[in-house]
């Protein structure tokens, strides 16, 4: 039997086990959400903007590992989901973002709600597909999905006209992809392994540098085992935070900009450094020509390319982290490095991170402190800001898939659609959304979907009523010209929530943090957003300013 | 900064709509420079070839490299440069020959060049010549002396001497 083009791609979403697709409805895609209508397999998730949808679909992938779906029309459905797209690029999501195109014989003649949603998307997609004959949608679903998932995950677009979706066509599903020009490299080469292995013999102050692909490769298991059989201590960045528990003895916590001193002082005293999944970012080096400027370097990667980019390498690693860990851990031992480690206590204990409580105000690293205390074993969604900054330093991560964030691309408005699809894909978990109040608004309209749907998610906003991070460059570099980042104009984020239909609470003295809380807890039928009004101008500390070496981190205003 | 160096890539990819603008988009979008370009179909329809010439320090061209290969319809990526290869580029000039003794010269120096007379009028003559950079780049030269009109040039194609692959 024939089915239309809408319905193969309904169908292969099926074969490719799909459970939700996040979307907004509009023209150019109306017969696939037609097909959607009374599917029972796969549930349609109706977002109130499509970039929700993409970051939905994005929180989905980062807490389940699986591929998330958006869908949304052409035109500027496509180009509202653009910003979730290159957000899930820069963290190498799996994701697939279906795009509803205009009928193919107007493609190229500016018709209504036509873009080239290819040449759109092209820089920042790990690949994308426009079909304009339905013959060609399940073997572009197979490919997809498999490009999506395997070597360095990313999103993928299929384009689909909208002729291609009402056309008939007979649904045969490939058993097996083959892509020709595709063969991602798993296993790393066994004489690079054993050279890794030997310079870890020699070290005399060596430290692991693990990233979010610790994360995407499933490793965290083969990272624990390694950091535990060597004795090595071991600093996990933003993207990978929970691949190796924070509150294990041999963690130094996270590196970089905002990361902890220990950290940093050890890269720039360390002798090997030993990279996992983790690209050698900007935020982490700070000025490169300081970078671990005695260590010999190792670099375990899926992407070539992102070997020797910004660092040079002296044992490169191409492979899975997950097969490379696994057989280096067959060829190391425990490390000889008492001094080092003594050293590495030393730095922990003089230097964690701290901050002043001032009188009477909610400080907002205290306000973390007490979400640990009380959702420690949570999902954390946190937005992009201070806040993000903080609930790194103060939560104490775990587990892997723990904590998602947009590390890469950094893009406010992220996590509360994020939380959504983190929340579906985990439904025995809590979700807690740590966010900022510039972040928040930024894409508060998906509150609807989650009261709809009554998803317990803890939104707590870390309010400073300021565009915090910006505000604290301000003062720290531009003289305290605060130029667009004065919120005060914000509304009251607590009756806003009771507005849409969710519970809201707004916290603004020390004493009311637990309570709020404890009664956050107890609300399971639907969101709860706490506005807890914090100190207006506390910054992040340590910091390593733009363009310093680590060694420079500033550990705080004294 | 290291010294920058001249590479050319063979760089065989599927044959299909929207290719070029993904190699293109790659070097403009990552910084990289094109010196030239060629891409045709191959005697496999299904593939094309891009012949691409670019220049950068060691770490620049790995990186084209690494990139090149991390591109979905990317089949292969061959550094042409780390082998012994033959190259060549073909040359189109449009020479003004407004009198007799003009032409006289201009025919006996394409003969020096090997060039091909392709097309002929009373005050210009157009000239096929192929060869390698040097070559060209030598005729163009002594032919910019006569005047050259016009000129189109295709870029350079190479590929590995003998049985290397």
């Amino acid at each position: 039997m024939e089915l239309s083009g809408a319905q193969i791609l309904v169908d292969s979403l099926k074969r490719e086990g799909v459970e939700y697709i996040f979307g907004v409805n509009g023209g150019a895609a109306m017969p696939i959400f037609d097909a959607l209508y009374n599917e029972t397999e796969i549930k349609l998730i109706p977002m109130r903007h499509e970039q929700g949808a993409s970051h939905a679909a994005d929180g989905y992938a980062r807490a389940t590992g699986d591929v998330g779906v958006a869908l949304a029309t052409s035109g500027p459905g496509a180009t509202n989901l653009v910003t979730g797209i290159a957000t899930a690029y820069m963290d190498s999501i799996p994701m697939v973002a279906i795009t509803g195109q205009v009928f193919t014989h107007y493609i190229g003649s500016d018709a209504f709600q036509e873009c080239d949603v290819i040449g759109v998307t092209r820089p920042i997609c790990k690949h994308s597909y426009l079909i304009t004959n339905c013959d060609e949608v399940a073997d572009v679903v197979a490919e997809a999905f498999h490009i999506a998932k395997t070597g360095k995950p990313g999103p993928v677009i299929i384009d689909i006209a909208k002729d291609a979706q009402i056309h008939e066509a007979l649904f045969q599903y490939p058993e097996t992809v083959d892509i020709r020009s595709y063969k991602p490299q798993v296993h790393g080469d066994p004489a690079q392994i054993a050279k890794a292995a030997a310079l870890i013999k020699e070290a005399k102050r060596p430290m692991l540098y693990a990233g979010g692909g610790v994360v995407l490769a499933d490793a965290s298991e083969e990272l624990r085992q390694l950091t535990l059989k060597t004795q090595i201590p071991i600093t996990v960045t933003l993207m990978g935070l929970g691949a190796f528990p924070e509150t294990h003895p041999l963690a130094m916590e996270m590196p970089g900009m905002h990361g902890s001193c220990c950290a940093n002082y050890a890269f720039t005293d360390s002798d090997l450094v030993i990279a996992i999944g983790a690209r050698f970012d900007d935020r982490v080096t700070g000025d490169l020509s300081k970078f671990a400027p005695n260590a010999k370097k190792i670099h375990i990667d899926i992407d070539a390319s992102c070997i020797g980019k910004n660092v040079p390498i002296d044992v490169p690693i191409v492979g899975d982290a997950k097969s490379v860990l696994t057989e280096l851990n067959k060829q190391v031992d425990t490390a000889d490095i008492d001094p080092w480690r003594d050293q590495i206590q030393e730095w922990k204990q003089k230097y964690p991170f701290e901050y002043e409580q001032k009188s009477d105000k909610v400080m907002p690293q205290y306000v973390i402190e007490q979400i640990y205390e009380h959702y420690s074993d949570a999902i954390v969604v946190a937005d992009v800001g201070q806040h993000q900054m903080w609930a790194a330093q103060y939560f104490k991560f775990t587990e892997p898939r723990q904590w998602l964030n947009s590390g890469g691309l950094g893009t406010m408005g992220f996590s509360l659609p994020a939380a959504i699809g983190a929340q579906l894909g985990c439904p025995d978990k809590t979700v807690v959304n740590v966010n900022g109040d510039g972040s928040y608004i930024m894409t508060i309209q998906e509150l609807v979907p989650a009261i709809t749907m009554k998803l317990p998610l803890k939104i707590f906003i870390i309010n400073n009523m300021y565009l915090g991070m910006v505000r604290q460059w301000q003062e720290l570099f531009h003289g305290k010209r605060y130029s667009a980042v004065d919120y005060h104009d914000n509304p009251d984020f607590a009756l806003l929530a009771q507005a849409f239909g969710a519970t809201g609470l707004r916290v603004e003295h020390p004493e009311e943090v637990e309570p709020a809380l404890q009664k956050a807890k107890g609300i399971t039928d639907g969101p709860v957003v706490i506005d807890f009004i914090v100190d207006e101008e506390e910054n992040v500390f340590p910091m390593v300013p733009a363009g310093a070496g680590l060694g420079d981190v500033i550990r705080g205003l004294s | 900064m290291n010294p920058e160096e001249r590479h050319i890539f063979s760089v065989l990819v599927e044959n299909r709509f929207g290719v070029l603008a993904r190699v293109a988009g790659l070097f403009s979008g990552r910084g990289f420079n094109i010196d030239s370009l060629n891409v045709a179909e191959t005697h496999d329809k299904s593939i094309s070839q891009i012949t691409l010439v670019t220049h950068g320090d060691a770490q620049i061209i790995e990186q084209i490299y690494h990139h090149l290969n991390r591109l979905i319809d990317v089949i292969e990526v061959t550094d042409l440069s780390t082998g012994t290869h033959v190259e060549r580029e073909l040359v189109l000039i449009k020479v003004a020959t407004d009198n007799p003794q003009k032409r006289t010269e201009v025919l006996q120096v394409a003969e020096v060049f090997r060039g091909r007379v392709i097309d002929m009028k009373p005050a210009s003559l157009v000239l096929e010549i192929t060869g390698d950079e040097g070559k060209l780049k030598a005729a163009i030269d002594i032919f910019n002396v006569y005047g050259i009109l016009e000129l189109a040039r295709t870029g350079k194609i190479a590929m590995l001497r003998g049985s290397d692959l």
